[in-house]
């Protein structure tokens, strides 16, 4: 072995318990001066705990943290970063009102006396932007900002204030697969000048693609550690979830039948009244799978809620079998046998505050047998709910627990159990396995195909380009408010939804209809 | 990826001809009245600015506070218990400096008593300001005794040459102390919360206070601080109602001030100067009420109608003015995003 370079991080039988729970037990964790370590794990394996006790956030129960061999206590944010450690949280800590010069030196202003020099900070700013190749500009409004540029105003803030150890929590979580490689790239160019980079993420592909070492957490322990060049997916998967998992969707042949939704030149504006849906059409048929890929806040959000009632459709026209839907309520739309899966499982999924039972009939509380006139049936909604919780495998303690108290690939549980309890004709799933277990994320799709395999007609909006691949049987992306393109889901590569999803036009689409360049192309190329 | 030229920026460059207009048109309608009737026009702006003085400091009061991210729906209480100890310092120091103090102290008190109701003890924002209001009614009107003897009040003080000009002079340059300390005080809140650091932070928590705590701010610290420079502001027009404007305390006297300044650090859209604005509408109808009740028989033949109105609609004035303009001319106004929530790390 040649020497190790120095190790920069070193964390020591971490301990945190939170009432309940132990987050993290006996971790330990080293990180070397000029290293990309990627830490694995699944949501509430415990990485965030981790991090957050490295950034001074919480504070570790035992164990102990050392900053280039010496040991510290971190009591708060403002000494991890005094020691240079910088952290780009999941959820940006980003003031969307303010400027990016203004994000990046808050908490550590310049200027004279109490006076604000903004002069300085840009000009330093502009400085790492082209060191590091982060492009941003200082007085832009981050409100106006793409998700990928936010991130780089995050980077730059670290940078701003000299950390050499960077934690990236989820990094990827919200880019397009181009972005992704820009972030990466960025990364490579922090570490060749020597920094440090803790990659925190659930994803397989990116964790190999990036880490020099890929530690694995699981239920708050470390599990092992390894190398791209040692590990697979699958075998960092294993490690992840701790049994072996099905890593590719099983799914036969799609049989579509007759148009279940039909959309017609949908246009739909956001509460800010801009047209972020414009005219859109597009078919789903019984027994398929439509995928919507596109990169988040291009008009799904509305397009879904449009579609389910939850939001005026302004323009064009939506049928559900047939029958015209379109502003029709939610309930008359869900009459139709169509169960909605919505993208915000928290705010528009559940009642956080009623218990799983009541939460599995709210689509149908008001129904025989559930309801008889104005009375509910207590005992008819307990026995439906213990039988869906026995079915969908949700793990409560009991149907009378506040939905609240749940893990998120059980409360994800308990929608679906909820949608699916009916005769369903169309399911529209938005974001269905958005940070949820891997467990769970099997059992969703294989009832998502199930229902495909009933003959349901199937509307998926994914982010993840992953999970619009393996489930879908055609795939529309969606940009700016348009469908650009539509692809059978067989032949469709990760490059080409990537370039559609960042905007550019379908390369041999154009050439097919290259009398109409500019116009969203739409290219039906179905299967027979 | 490029930056695109569409990104908005700071409106700084665009010349504001809305602004300009306006008070381009205000101008020439205050020269033409003072051409007609010189006299009454003075007497109504100079009653203008000091109507609005209360409701000036109580909207820089509310602003503090909010910008900061705790709403203060307390200022009329806040108000009220600063006049009536002012007054009772004023009885028995006989100082109006050491009085003025006083409320300023006083009201510095009972907004730390909203902080900690609302930051430490975590008590619903709206509720502990309600709970100061009660109280602020209650205990003033409890222990005030009739015929406390006033010690004076503060007087006006003319500045040398400037007072001389006509219209501006007796407007801005002849008036009492605490009157020019709000206006000071409109600029002085505008540059600590636009130009310094320490808005800089004061805005950052009352948007994103998680954003906050990850770069180092102590949330709770700056939230504390601002709340109490707020209690002190609401306190500074508890002063001036009885130290400077009528020189002795009555039962309730706030009279809905803190909550018209409410109105207008609304109307304002949590800025100062557009706070400002706010309080001269208010300040102008209220001195046109008044001086339309003193001069109702020289009214000119075609207004002479607006003399045989019952007094009580004309006292209506004001309130109908602010309501039309809260409801017809603010447009949407975005409060700081993390107003009333309670910071707690997860």
């Amino acid at each position: 072995m040649t020497a190790e370079p120095e190790i920069v991080l070193e964390a020591r039988n971490i301990t945190k318990r939170f009432p309940g729970v132990v987050a993290n037990e006996n971790v330990s964790l080293k990180l070397h001066r000029g290293e990309v370590l990627a830490l694995l794990g699944e949501n509430g394996a415990g990485k965030t705990t981790l991090m957050n006790i490295l950034y001074g956030l919480y504070h570790q129960d035992s164990g102990e943290v050392l900053i280039r061999g010496e040991p510290v206590r971190i009591s708060s944010p403002s000494e991890s970063i005094k020691r240079g450690i910088g952290m780009v949280h999941q959820h940006f800590m980003l003031v969307p009102v303010f400027t990016v010069a203004e994000n990046i030196i808050l908490g550590a202003e310049t200027g004279n006396g109490p006076f604000l020099d903004l002069k300085v900070a840009r000009q330093r700013i502009r400085e790492l932007s082209r060191q590091y190749h982060l492009d941003v500009d200082p007085d832009a409004y981050v409100k106006d900002l793409s998700v990928g540029q936010q991130q780089r105003v995050e980077i730059i803030k670290a940078l701003y204030r000299n950390a050499d150890i960077l934690i990236l929590d989820e990094p990827t979580a919200v880019l397009t697969p181009q972005e992704t490689e820009e972030l990466f790239a960025i990364i490579r160019s922090l570490t060749a000048r020597g920094a440090s980079v803790i990659f925190i993420s659930h994803k397989l592909k990116e964790a190999l693609a990036i880490a020099d070492r890929i530690m694995v957490l699981r239920r708050g322990r470390v599990v092992g550690e390894t190398t791209p060049r040692e590990a697979t997916e699958r075998s960092l998967a294993e490690m992840m979830v701790g049994r072996s998992v099905m890593l590719e969707v099983e799914k036969g042949e799609a049989h579509p039948g007759a148009p279940v939704l039909t959309l017609e030149n949908v246009t739909v504006l956001d509460d800010r009244g801009q047209q972020v849906v414009n005219g859109v059409s597009l078919e789903v048929h019984a027994g398929e799978i439509l995928g919507i890929a596109g990169v988040q806040g291009n008009g799904q959000t509305e397009l879904v809620e449009a579609i389910t009632g939850l939001r005026p459709v302004h323009s064009g026209r939506v049928r559900i079998n047939g029958r015209d839907v379109t502003n029709a309520s939610p309930r008359r739309i869900s009459e139709t046998g169509c169960a909605h899966v919505p993208e915000d499982r928290q705010e528009d999924g559940l009642v956080l505050t009623y218990t799983v039972a009541d939460n599995l009939v709210l689509n149908t509380y008001y129904t025989p047998p559930f309801a008889h006139g104005i009375v509910r049936d207590d005992r008819a909604i307990l026995d439906h709910a213990n039988r869906l919780i026995e079915r969908y495998d949700v793990r409560t303690p009991g149907a009378l627990t506040l939905v609240s108290a749940l893990s998120g690939g059980n409360k994800q549980k308990v929608i679906i159990a909820r949608e699916l309890s009916r005769e369903v004709r169309l399911l529209i799933a938005a974001q269905p396995t958005r940070g949820i277990d891997v467990g769970s994320i099997e059992f969703i799709h294989q009832q998502i195909i199930a229902e495909r395999d009933r003959g349901a007609a199937v509307l998926l909006v994914s982010a993840e380009l992953d999970e619009i691949m393996a489930l879908s049987d055609r795939i529309a992306v969606m940009y700016h408010g348009r469908i650009v393109a539509t692809l059978p889901a067989a032949s469709a590569t990760r490059e080409e939804l990537g370039l559609l999803m960042a905007g550019a036009q379908p390369v041999n689409a154009a050439s097919e209809l290259a009398t109409d360049g500019h116009e969203p192309v739409n290219v039906q190329r179905r299967g027979v | 990826m490029q930056i695109t030229d569409t990104l908005a920026r700071p409106s700084a460059a665009r010349i504001p001809w809305v602004t300009i207009g306006v008070w381009g048109g205000l101008a020439i309608l205050v020269l033409v009245a003072y051409l007609r009737a010189p006299q009454a026009t003075t007497a109504v702006l100079t009653s203008t600015i000091r109507q609005s003085t209360p409701i000036i400091l109580g909207a820089l009061a509310g602003i503090m506070c909010e910008r900061s991210g705790v709403i203060n729906i307390g200022i009329e209480g806040m108000m009220l218990i600063s006049a009536f100890l002012g007054f009772l310092f004023n009885v028995w120091t006989g100082d109006l400096l050491l009085a003025t103090m006083g409320a300023l102290l006083v009201g510095a008190a009972v907004g730390a008593f909203h902080a900690v109701m609302s930051i430490t003890l975590k008590v619903d924002q709206i509720i502990a300001g309600t709970v100061i209001n009660i109280l602020a009614v209650g205990l003033t009107g409890y222990f005030y005794q009739q015929g406390l003897t006033t010690r004076g009040k503060l007087a006006p003080v003319s500045i040398p040459v400037l007072a001389d000009i006509p219209i501006i002079g007796p407007v801005f340059f002849s008036n009492p102390p605490i009157t020019y300390a709000s206006l000071i005080l409109i600029v002085v809140i505008h540059v600590i919360l636009f130009r310094t650091a320490w808005g800089l932070r004061t805005r950052a928590v009352g948007e994103h206070p998680a954003a906050a705590d990850t770069v180092g701010i102590a949330v709770n610290r700056v939230r504390y601080i601002n709340v109490i420079i707020g209690g002190m502001l609401a306190g500074l027009a508890g002063g001036f109602l009885t130290l400077e404007s009528v020189g002795s305390f009555e039962r309730n006297m706030t009279n809905g001030r803190g909550f018209v300044s409410l109105a207008v650090m609304i109307f304002g859209k949590w800025t100062p100067f557009g706070a400002w604005g706010g309080s001269l509408l208010f300040g102008f109808a209220n001195a046109l009420q008044s001086q339309i009740q003193f001069l109702k028989n020289q009214l000119p033949p075609w207004l002479a109608w607006i003399g045989d109105l019952p007094p009580q609609f004309i006292g209506m004035l004001p309130y109908v003015l602010t309501i039309a303009v809260l409801a017809g001319f603010v447009g949407r106004a975005r409060p700081p995003a993390a107003i009333g929530k309670v910071y707690e790390k997860e």
